[in-house]
């Protein structure tokens, strides 16, 4: 689709990889679900309502619509990062310690900032948790960049790291609310709440001005991918690192800057949650969004439209597992099953194309050329 | 074996590679396949050896017709093809490399590589090959690489070897023994299609020639009734001019100005050992040379992408001894890489996104953060008409594009800026005569602009006919320099300089 920007329309092979590859990996996994629930013990009937219950809990009201959506935003946000950094070619693994740096600078700021009209609380609270993320992502950068550390390895350590720092910092007098001995952090004001859209249809419809931050969002990362000359080096040094170098992109400040852009917008996910949805941080507010987002980065094939998308389905069926957890009692891992069995299938197209040959062009399908 | 093509079609979408080819390959008999950069030949050859499908067509194996779902059934059915990247994997041994995918296996699984041994050094003896099965394929020079290659075929059983461009990467001694082989390969009534874009390499060794233009045959002969600037004529659809034109050489003040230059390699052995040189404006200086003889470190040091470890370099009178290539590009230094597919190009990157893939920045392209999408297109399409860069459009991959018009859109992007100086590794390896004929002439237009022009080759016919002055490097240093205008020189002394002889 980056080609459309140049001047072409979407081309087959595109359509096929960004389109029905996902499309089809998806079906796939949902029957495997099925299949899975089937072999557990599931009865058909239970199957069947646990599935009208995903499509109930994600699409079947306005309230699972604003479900779906709320779980979507900080997927996207920092699945986003997730995509740039694998445009570079940075593997980082990392946006989980990332969204936790960043929710909780978001916390200080905001509860720092509380005297101030929300005009000027808001927007700083959430930069703040965008250049936390940025810094946090940028050491792994900066390691890679001056010693050559790999940054999944680093990432990795930074992401336990983050853990312990979160507990720590949470029962810190500067963070902790006020006459508690467990970590927990104190809530944030009013003026720095993301507010919520819909509080007078129905009080609690919880979708929430993060999913502007994430539309921005992705008109910024698709703008900084294809359209600035950032972005051209990162893709640049991503697709050919030798031939980058040549061309004097320099390396190594492709490589911090990728990672803090990274960095920054995982960071926005994490503001985007306690601004908007926790209202304080807690042990564990990441949720795992910072490994869920790696999936969605490669289910929307590191393209900021398609990560979008990715994302919306990933929080249509974490919406979903939740009703299917109530009306059918069926466990909401299966979810979890659900979401890793698209990505099993994403990672292997050629499986894709042996299920479900529509669509697809004939001939031999291993690539001709390169 | 004989085989037979008839009516080959390849399109990949709108491209049609292949037109109605047919081809007829005979046992003991070599021929040789001639044709422009992006004729088809390599789709041709792809879709004889099974790795591509043809659109339409049929492939005849002695009279009965034959489907190859794969390489895997090509190669059973007795054809081969050493591709003009080797695929060996540098770590395992000769023997290893060779039953690669084939593994004999004893009981218990168990790899049987002593047989495998034995193969390799029966078929290296049988055709003259001479490689050690236990040697490490990374140890091994180029040539000897490219006959493990073809041991691979052999010991596959093929009758038919394909062979795409084999002498591209090969020194002149290599060639010789190259051919060699050729022959007793053909003596034992194995059948060769034998690809090169050398024509006086086509003449010594085919049996006969077939010319593909455009992706049809348009000729074929036999090559005792034809000359080069036949073939050439066939090739290309008119006669081509193999003289360089050039205004008399006049040179300005001295632009490069490199002297005591030690450059390592990253082990740390020297590449380049207190060379000096220079480089005038409206001047060519050629740099002659057998590979390895520390060329292209110079040419990373001249570039900036390597850091010297002693000497300085002047450009203009600045010390650029540590500038970045950017710093380099920007003060007017173009770099014409000998790897283009690696480093001077991104494959995946549109032909518009590769014209300005070291220009990009620059305030003719960009504004504030942003890149100026428009203006680049409109820029990538003019070049890309001015330097005859062949491609659907200028949205292709350029991945796509065949060896000589990937080079054409390199030689287009480093020439249509404001240049100084103009460094270039092996600019027209691989290509065919046309397009040499062509970026020859563009740095000859370059030259009479005054620029400097530094060409670094193996190839000493380009050597001679580009350079108003010749360097001879070897083991790191210049060992002999020639003026050809002022005393004429001859490829004898230059060859026995390049090997050592002037030390
Ligand atoms: N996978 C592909 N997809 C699209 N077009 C292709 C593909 N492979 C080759 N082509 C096109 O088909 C044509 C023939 O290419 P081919 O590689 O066969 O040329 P060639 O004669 O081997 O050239 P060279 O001498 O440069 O190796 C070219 O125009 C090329 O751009
Ligand atoms: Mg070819």
């Amino acid at each position: 689709m980056e080609k459309a920007v140049s001047g072409r329309v979407i081309g087959r092979t595109q359509f096929e990889d960004l389109v029905l590859v996902p499309l089809y990996a998806f079906v796939a996994a949902l029957v495997l679900g099925a299949v899975v629930m089937f072999a557990t013990g599931v009865d058909l009937a239970t199957i069947g309502q646990s599935f009208v219950a995903l499509v109930r809990g994600s699409v079947g009201s306005l309230n699972a619509v604003s479900e779906t959506l709320t779980a979507a935003a900080p997927l996207v946000l920092a699945g986003l990062g997730l995509a740039l950094g694998f445009r570079a070619g940075l593997f980082n693994i990392g946006a989980e310690g990332q969204v936790i740096m960043g929710g909780l600078a978001a916390v200080v700021a905001g509860v720092a900032l509380g005297g101030m009209p929300a005009i000027v609380a808001l927007p700083l609270s959430i930069l703040a948790g965008a250049l936390a993320g940025a810094l946090y992502a940028g050491i792994a950068g900066w390691l890679r960049a001056a010693t050559g550390a790999h940054e999944v390895i680093s990432t990795i350590m930074l992401n336990l790291i983050s853990y312990r720092l979160l507990d720590y910092l949470l029962r810190t007098p500067l963070i902790q609310k006020e006459g508690r001995d467990d970590p927990i952090s104190k809530s944030i004001p009013e003026v720095a709440e993301l507010p919520r859209l819909l509080t007078f249809i129905d009080v609690n419809l919880r979708v929430h001005a993060g999913i502007f931050l994430m539309l921005a969002m992705v008109a910024v990362a698709y703008w900084l991918l294809f359209r600035s000359k950032l972005g051209f080096e990162f893709r640049a040094s991503g697709e050919n690192a030798i031939a980058a170098r040549f061309a004097g992109i320099n390396a190594g400040m492709t490589i911090v800057l990728a990672m803090c852009v990274a960095g920054a917008l995982a960071g926005l996910a994490g503001a985007n949650q306690v601004l908007g949805v926790l209202d304080r941080a807690t042990p564990g507010f990441s949720a795992g969004i910072g490994f869920d987002a790696i999936a969605v980065a490669l289910l929307g094939r590191s393209h900021p439209v398609g990560v979008l998308f990715a994302g919306l389905l990933f929080g249509a069926l974490e919406a979903g597992g939740r009703q299917m957890q109530v009306d059918a009692g069926v466990s909401i891992d299966l979810i979890g099953i659900i979401q890793a069995l698209i990505i099993v299938f994403i990672a292997a197209p050629l499986l894709v194309r042996a299920l479900f040959p529509w669509g697809f062009r004939r001939g031999p399908s291993k690539k001709e050329g390169s | 074996m004989q085989v037979e093509l008839k009516g080959i079609t390849k399109r990949f979408g709108s491209v049609v590679a292949n037109n109605g080819v047919d081809l007829t390959i005979r046992p003991g008999e070599v021929l040789g396949l001639l044709g422009e950069n992006g004729a088809g030949k390599s789709t041709l050859m792809n879709v004889l050896c099974g790795l591509y499908s043809p659109t339409e067509g049929e492939i005849i194996i002695n009279g009965t017709p034959v489907r190859f779902e794969g390489p895997g059934d090509a190669i059973r059915a007795g054809i081969g093809m050493v591709h003009q990247h080797f695929m060996l994997i540098p770590v395992f041994s000769v023997a290893e490399n060779v039953v690669l995918g084939i593994e004999p296996v004893g009981r218990f699984d168990h790899l049987d590589l002593e047989t495998a041994r034995t193969q390799v050094r029966r078929l290296s003896e049988e055709y003259g090959l001479s490689v050690d099965p236990d040697a490490i394929v990374e140890t091994l020079p180029v040539g000897v690489q490219q006959r493990v290659e073809i041991i691979k075929v052999l010991f596959r059983e093929a009758d038919v070897l394909i062979l795409d461009e084999p002498t591209a990467v090969l020194t002149p001694q290599e060639v010789d023994e190259f051919f060699q082989i050729v022959r007793s390969l053909c003596d034992t009534g194995k059948a060769i299609v034998f690809i090169t874009h050398k024509l006086n390499e086509i003449l010594e060794i085919s049996d006969r020639i077939s010319v593909i233009r455009r992706g049809e045959i348009v000729g074929s002969g036999d090559p005792k009734q034809l000359t080069r600037p036949d073939l050439a004529e066939m090739m290309v659809g008119h006669p081509v001019d193999f003289n360089v034109e050039r205004a008399p050489f006049d040179p300005g003040e001295v632009i490069l100005n490199v002297s005591d230059l030690t450059v390592l390699h990253d082990d740390g052995a020297i590449a380049v050992n207190r060379l000096s040189l220079q480089v005038r404006s409206g001047e060519v200086v050629g740099i002659a040379g057998v590979q390895g003889n520390g060329q292209s470190a110079l040419i990373e040091a001249l570039a900036g992408l390597r850091m010297p470890a002693g000497g300085i370099v002047l450009f203009d009178g600045t010390d650029i001894t540590a500038a970045s290539p950017r710093a380099r590009h920007r003060m007017g230094i173009a770099h014409i890489p000998e790897d283009r597919q690696a480093a001077g190009l991104i494959g995946s990157f549109t032909v518009a996104e590769n014209m300005v893939l070291d220009t990009y920045y620059d305030a003719r392209f960009s504004r504030g953060g942003s890149i100026d999408w428009a203006r680049v297109n409109a820029v990538a399409e003019s070049a890309a008409r001015d330097y005859d860069v062949r491609t659907p459009s200028i949205h292709s991959d350029a991945a796509h594009l065949s060896g000589g018009n990937q080079q054409k859109l390199i030689v287009a992007r480093e020439l249509s800026r404001d240049t100084r100086l103009l460094i270039a590794g092996q600019p027209t390896r691989g290509l065919d005569v046309g397009s040499i004929a062509y970026i020859h002439a563009r740095l000859m237009a370059a030259r009479d602009e005054g620029d400097g022009i530094l060409i670094v080759s193996s190839e000493l016919d380009e050597i001679l006919s580009v350079s108003d002055r010749i360097l001879v490097m070897f083991k790191g240093r210049i060992v002999a320099e020639y003026e050809p205008g002022k005393t004429p020189v001859d490829k004898g002394t230059i060859g026995l300089a390049m090997a050592g002889a002037a030390t």
